[in-house]
């Protein structure tokens, strides 16, 4: 169920983040999701690859501060109110999210990946609600 | 007004004597006092005995920075502590800072220098004096306080900052002296016209700036700006504070108070002496302090010496304007700042790995200090608010230790140029 996330700190540079999908590319490894957090000084960059060990290697090799970061994919109906029936079951239980991003394929359901504080209670509170939650093999796939 | 004419125009030979008596009398009196002072001496096979005139004292060993931090807080001092009645501070090379004590008579001869370096500037007792130097550990503000009250002026000691009321007082007070850095002068003259005072309803004469190296360029500014005559003034915590030199209203050098601080001009390399009008280093040795005499001690900063009697009257001894230093030290705002203080601040931290890079800028008249340092993979954090954190946690420790606030930026790892010699850790982009 846990997901590895590689999160790549970025400096405000012009072209840092074409380097690092360019370098990735070459390695032949696909990106499934992405998204870039940015403040006023730095960005992170955080995304779901097909293979993290393996790239987060190669970035290593390139002089990049990287790391693996264990997160979660929740797969919920792509309708009205689907995330805030998620969010409200884990507020209830006090799980916090530290940030999440999310992407839809199609009209059916949509990915939602999730850094909550507490990993394993977050994985037991959706469970419990019969919350969908995708493989890491699947998601490294897509 | 000269204050103390007969030394301050000594012939060469009288100020030869006196500094002769002076320092042989400091030489025994370390000597005996000082156990790293006295060590050194044997080191070099020196008895105090072998030292007989003026001329002897090449013959002494040097003294720097690192002695006082080595003997830190009160080792180097030659009285015990009943005796101390006031204690100054400034930066050190690492965390810790150079700590110097003053008896009673260190205050008063402080007070007779500063005094006599005003009356250089043309201030006598009419005058109202603003000083807008900071009060507290550093010497700039009491240093030129008790000199003002000792020749009779009336001091405001409205310390540094507070641009508001600097220049309320010195419109409602009348103020015709104002002592702070130069480049906070140029910023209350910014200040002014932002504020549509104008110098011509000020009393503003006399300018004393010091504390930080600033051009002729800058002085003319100053000049024109504020309507006043802008006297450069000279010192360090090490050997008094302010006052250890300063310009006559010729403004062609600052004289140097030769009676109380023996000036040598040294090669920083060879360490040797070198001849009268050459550029070296500049040396001290101090032949009146009772707190923390310091003999030869190496000021580090590179200037020339000129013997020749002013026009002012006076034959002590003149110093141009620094040309620059001769270790990595740097002025900020009237603050020493050296590169070694903030990487021993990042070495501390297990977080941080000691590759920065120090920016000075100066934007307007003000100088600004901006640290960049490399985000390693052991303290990057995939969270935002951590790294915001980290640089805050930077930011305070930094403040706390340099006194003065820094801007830290977080960079990629590598970005910070190696070099295969000596790291290049300063761009300073002030032009001075």
């Amino acid at each position: 169920m846990i997901i590895k996330q590689l999160s790549v700190f970025l400096e405000n540079k012009t072209g840092r983040l074409n380097e690092v999908t360019q370098i990735l590319g070459n390695a032949g490894i696909n990106m499934s999701a992405m998204s870039v957090a940015d403040t006023s000084e730095f960005g992170i960059l955080r995304m779901i690859v097909s293979e993290p060990e393996k790239a987060l290697a190669i970035l290593k090799e390139a002089e990049f501060s990287v790391r693996l970061t264990e997160v979660i994919c929740l797969n919920s109906p792509n309708e009205p109110g689907a995330l805030a029936r998620a969010l409200n079951i884990l507020s209830g239980e006090s799980v916090f999210i530290e940030y999440l991003y999310a992407y839809s394929m199609d009209n059916k359901t949509a990915n939602i990946v999730l850094k909550p504080d507490n990993i394993q209670k977050c994985i037991e509170v959706l469970q419990a609600h019969k919350m969908e939650l995708v493989s890491a093999s699947k998601m490294y796939k897509i | 007004m000269i204050w103390n004419e007969k030394i301050e125009c000594a012939s060469r030979d009288e100020m030869r004597a006196v500094q002769t008596e002076r320092l042989i009398e400091t030489v025994k009196r370390i000597y005996h006092n000082v156990p790293s002072y006295r060590q050194k001496m044997q080191e070099a096979g020196l008895v105090p005995d072998d030292i007989k005139s003026v001329d002897d004292l090449s013959k002494l060993p040097f003294t720097v920075k690192t002695d006082l931090r080595d003997n830190y807080p009160f080792g180097m001092f030659t009285v015990p502590m009943s005796e101390i009645v006031r204690i100054h501070a400034s930066s050190g090379t690492t965390g810790k800072p150079t700590v110097v004590g003053y008896t009673r008579k260190d205050l008063n001869s402080w007070s007779e220098v500063v005094t006599r370096s005003l009356c250089m500037a043309g201030v006598h007792r009419d005058d109202i004096v603003q000083v807008a130097y900071g009060y507290g550990l550093f010497t700039g503000g009491l240093g030129l306080h008790y000199g003002c009250e000792n020749l009779g002026a009336s001091v405001i000691p409205i310390s540094g900052g507070n641009t508001d009321k600097q220049l309320q007082l010195m419109q409602d007070f009348g103020t015709s002296v104002i002592a702070c850095t130069p480049s906070y002068s140029l910023f209350l003259a910014e200040e002014m016209e932002a504020a549509g005072i104008k110098k011509e309803n000020l009393k503003l004469r006399v300018g004393i700036f010091g504390a930080e190296p600033w051009t002729e360029n800058m002085r003319k500014e100053i000049e024109e700006k504020l309507g006043l005559k802008a006297i450069d003034i000279y010192g360090l915590s090490e050997i008094i504070g302010p006052g250890v030199s300063c310009e006559c209203e010729h403004q062609v050098g600052m004289h140097i108070n030769e009676d109380h601080f023996i000036p040598e001009i040294i090669d920083p390399e060879t360490l040797q002496p070198l001849p009268a009008g050459e550029i070296g280093e500049l040396v001290f040795t101090t032949v009146t302090k009772e707190g923390i005499p310091l003999i030869r001690y190496r000021t580090r900063d590179l200037t020339r010496l000129n013997y020749e009697k002013c026009a002012c009257g006076r034959t002590l001894v003149r110093m141009e304007k620094c040309k620059g230093r001769s270790d990595d030290m740097l002025i900020i705002r009237g603050v020493n700042v050296f590169p070694s203080q903030i990487e021993s601040v990042l070495l501390e931290m297990s977080e941080t790995a000691p590759h920065y890079l120090l920016i000075v800028e100066r934007e307007g008249n003000l100088d600004t200090l901006k640290l960049m340092v490399e985000v390693q993979e052991q303290f990057f954090s995939d969270e935002i608010k951590q790294l915001e954190a980290l640089r805050k946690k930077i930011t305070h420790k930094l403040q706390s230790t340099l006194g003065i606030s820094v801007d830290v930026k977080l960079v990629e790892p590598k970005t910070i140029e190696r070099t295969a010699g000596k790291a290049k850790r300063v761009i300073d982009n002030r032009k001075l």
